[in-house]
């Protein structure tokens, strides 16, 4: 149906275009072009920054990946895939990496919510920026240094020291999985707040009234309503947090005693100390890979859950 | 009288800090009626309607529900259920799940076949039959309502309360819509409560009318009492068009006073409130009690400035010397070519007690202002 009368319109469209002659249609060309031109222009600084230190380095480690390590340390070219049955030697790192980056986005999480939702959704109007921003300044220092205070915190004359005065002798903190776990939540808690607290503070508020009214307890309401809603900011948040963590080396290093091995310090490893190139770009490959998996992932579950027609992931 | 009111408000204030959106307000709905809360904005009619729904509490006074005592009560035990402005439809549900949202709130839970049995007949009820599966956002504002609808009444509440239902819908979809609830309500038989604005809505629709302004009753009547016999110059002027010619009283004689208009004429009208002898008065005048002639009878002459003819009537702005600009109404009959022209000289008459005398409101002023302050916030 639909088809059928769909047609006749698209032959008057062109017909039209043709009849009207080339004059009229020319002007509308030049403008055409023109905007395309300005398009093409405000674009091109964003699309040469992303060929030079996006595209050309991922094509780099691709083709060091199947070749071979120099005598000497670094690349010699080949074509092989040894690097890649090769991977099972990293396996433990792997395993650590794929345990630690859950977990540690789960545990982001569980904290996070609770004050995005007291941010969005309790927190008096006039307070709302101020706290924000106290969440986000601390950003603006380094996360080395930052993870060094911690060093020291949980460190012997920190926390430790604290206990002794009031009798709790021998608490070893630094170098604990759990300390790994503490500098995770620090160090990314912010990237776990800001979306969640962008889908809560955009949740209509009329819908929690519509569920209270139609029955709901607070705990279905929030359940039913708050939670699915704020779904999209959960994921983006989770997925965000996720892949920063299959590459973190830095704070497992500084508060885990550098004790348990993860993906980057495998990479570290690989192309600064034993050199070898091609092993840590293959390591590094499968990495995107995973990366990229989680992403799609993600963005299934929150498009299917939340309802929503398209959903912003990052 | 043995009938217990759906909703009774027992001398409830609300107030927000310094603010009193509703003041002392006594009223008791009555069972089964379609009952229209009236009034411009800011008067505090949503603020009752939300009182009512339990998502604010009365700073004093009491809230009942079938004579029970709502205080403390969350919105989520309380049999009744709302439709929201711009209905508040999840978006993450379709329509079914929408509807059947009330009925899984329901303890002790009720089977998954009544839960979609009882949503089938809400859908059909509201004309979506087939519609379960589409979501939200690709329905029309129209059938959004409806949905509204159906999800709200599927709960069985004792009173449906409706936050200005019709305010998104266009004209011709609107007055469908009034047909609709109207129907609706006396096929349940509850209680609906209506929160409007607009006067032409609470008239056409509504068994009740409570008119509302600077958060208190003003008046309740049926639509027909109310515009007849308005119990103040606000009520007079909110509902309806009508004319307000300030005068003087001249004369009292019972229920009747004689008005010295301003450019002298003197009118008999019917008063509401107990009038004294020389005080300032507003006499309201509704266009279609003003009766058009040739010069010669009648009690005010004028020339006619504007006629607007709208098919089975015809309306003229008249400028009567002294008074000002006086808005008339007259039925037009086919074949019965009697238009005035504009430019045309004209008596006008007035039915016998059809105009209204009211003390010179002192108020009126600000209440207009706050009406437009209220205007602009909103």
């Amino acid at each position: 149906m639909s088809e059928t009368g769909h047609k006749p319109d698209q032959d008057n469209a062109t017909g039209g275009r043709k009849s009207a002659g080339s004059q009229p249609a020319f002007p509308m060309r030049r403008s055409l072009f023109r905007k395309n031109l300005a398009t093409a222009l405000l674009l091109a600084p964003a699309a040469l920054w992303l060929v030079v230190f996006l595209v050309l380095p991922f094509v780099a480690i691709a083709i060091f990946s199947v070749g071979e390590r120099a005598p000497e340390g670094g690349y010699q070219a080949a074509l092989t895939f040894a690097q890649y049955a090769n991977l099972p030697a990293r396996a433990t790192a792997f395993w650590n990496t794929m345990v630690l980056a859950p977990v540690g986005a789960l545990a982001c999480l569980l904290v996070a919510y609770p004050v995005a939702y007291y941010l969005a959704l309790r927190a008096p109007q006039r307070w709302r920026l101020i706290l924000l921003a106290m969440i986000v300044i601390p950003f603006w220092t380094s996360l080395l240094m930052r993870t060094y205070a911690w060093m020291y915190i949980l460190g012997g004359r920190g926390i430790p020291a604290l206990l002794a005065y009031v009798g709790i002798e021998d608490l070893r903190l630094i170098n604990t999985p759990g300390a790994v776990l503490l500098g995770i939540v620090y160090g990314y808690l912010p990237l776990m707040i800001l979306p969640i607290y962008v889908s809560l503070e955009r949740l209509d508020r009329r819908l929690l009234e519509a569920s209270a009214d139609l029955g709901a307890t607070p705990l279905s309401t929030f359940l039913g309503v708050t939670l699915r809603l704020s779904l999209p900011g959960v994921m983006t948040g989770f997925s965000l947090v996720m892949i920063l963590l299959l590459g973190e080396y830095l704070i497992p290093t500084l508060l885990g005693g550098g004790k348990v091995f993860f993906i980057g310090n495998a990479l570290v490893d690989l192309f600064l100390q034993s050199r070898n190139w091609p092993f840590g770009s293959a390591i590094a490959i499968t990495l995107v890979l995973v990366s990229v998996v989680v992403l799609i992932v993600a963005n299934r579950i929150s498009t299917r859950l939340s309802g929503a027609r398209r959903v912003d992931l990052i | 009288m043995t009938a217990v009111p759906d909703i009774e408000f027992r001398a409830v204030t609300k107030r927000y800090g310094a603010v009193t959106a509703v003041s002392g307000i006594d009223l008791a709905i009555p069972p089964s009626a379609f009952v229209a809360l009236l009034g411009p904005s800011g008067c505090g009619k949503t603020t009752c309607l939300r009182m009512i729904g339990g998502f604010e509490q009365p700073s004093e006074g009491q809230v009942l529900i079938r004579g029970r005592d709502m205080a403390g009560t969350p919105p989520y035990r309380r049999p009744v259920n709302m439709v929201f402005q711009q209905y508040a439809l999840f978006p993450h549900l379709d329509v079914e799940d929408n509807i059947s949202y009330g009925l899984r709130q329901a303890r002790p839970r009720l089977s998954s076949r009544e839960i979609s049995q009882r949503a089938g007949e809400a859908l059909s009820m509201v004309q979506l039959a087939g519609y379960g599966r589409r979501k939200i956002h690709e329905l029309s504002g129209g059938q959004q309502q409806r949905v509204a609808l159906a999800r709200a009444l599927v709960n069985k509440p004792a009173v449906l309360l409706l936050d200005e239902p019709l305010a998104a819908l266009d004209k011709k979809l609107r007055t469908d819509m009034q047909i609709e609830l109207q129907n609706l309500q006396r096929e349940i038989g509850i209680t609906f409560v209506l929160v409007t604005h607009d006067q032409e809505e609470a008239l056409s629709m509504s068994d009740f009318v409570c008119v509302m302004n600077g958060g208190r009753v003003v008046q309740l009547g049926q639509p027909s009492e109310i515009y007849d016999e308005p119990a103040d110059l606000f009520v007079a002027d909110f509902v309806g068009k009508t004319n307000l010619v300030s005068g003087k009283v001249a004369g009292l004689s019972g229920d009747l006073v004689d008005v010295a208009l301003a450019d002298g004429t003197v009118i008999s009208a019917r008063k509401r409130v107990p009038l004294s002898r020389g005080e300032a008065v507003s006499v309201s005048l509704r266009p279609e009690s003003l009766s058009l002639s040739a010069p010669g009878s009648g009690s005010l002459k004028g020339i006619v400035r504007n006629r607007i003819f709208l098919g089975s009537t015809a309306e003229y702005a008249i400028e009567v010397p002294g008074i000002g600009s006086l808005l008339a109404k007259a039925d037009h009959v086919i074949g019965q070519g009697n238009l005035f022209r504009p430019g045309e000289p004209v008596a006008i008459g007035f039915a016998a007690g059809a105009p209204l005398a009211f003390p010179h409101a002192k108020n009126n002023g600000t209440n207009q202002r706050e009406d437009q302050n209220a205007e602009i916030l909103s």
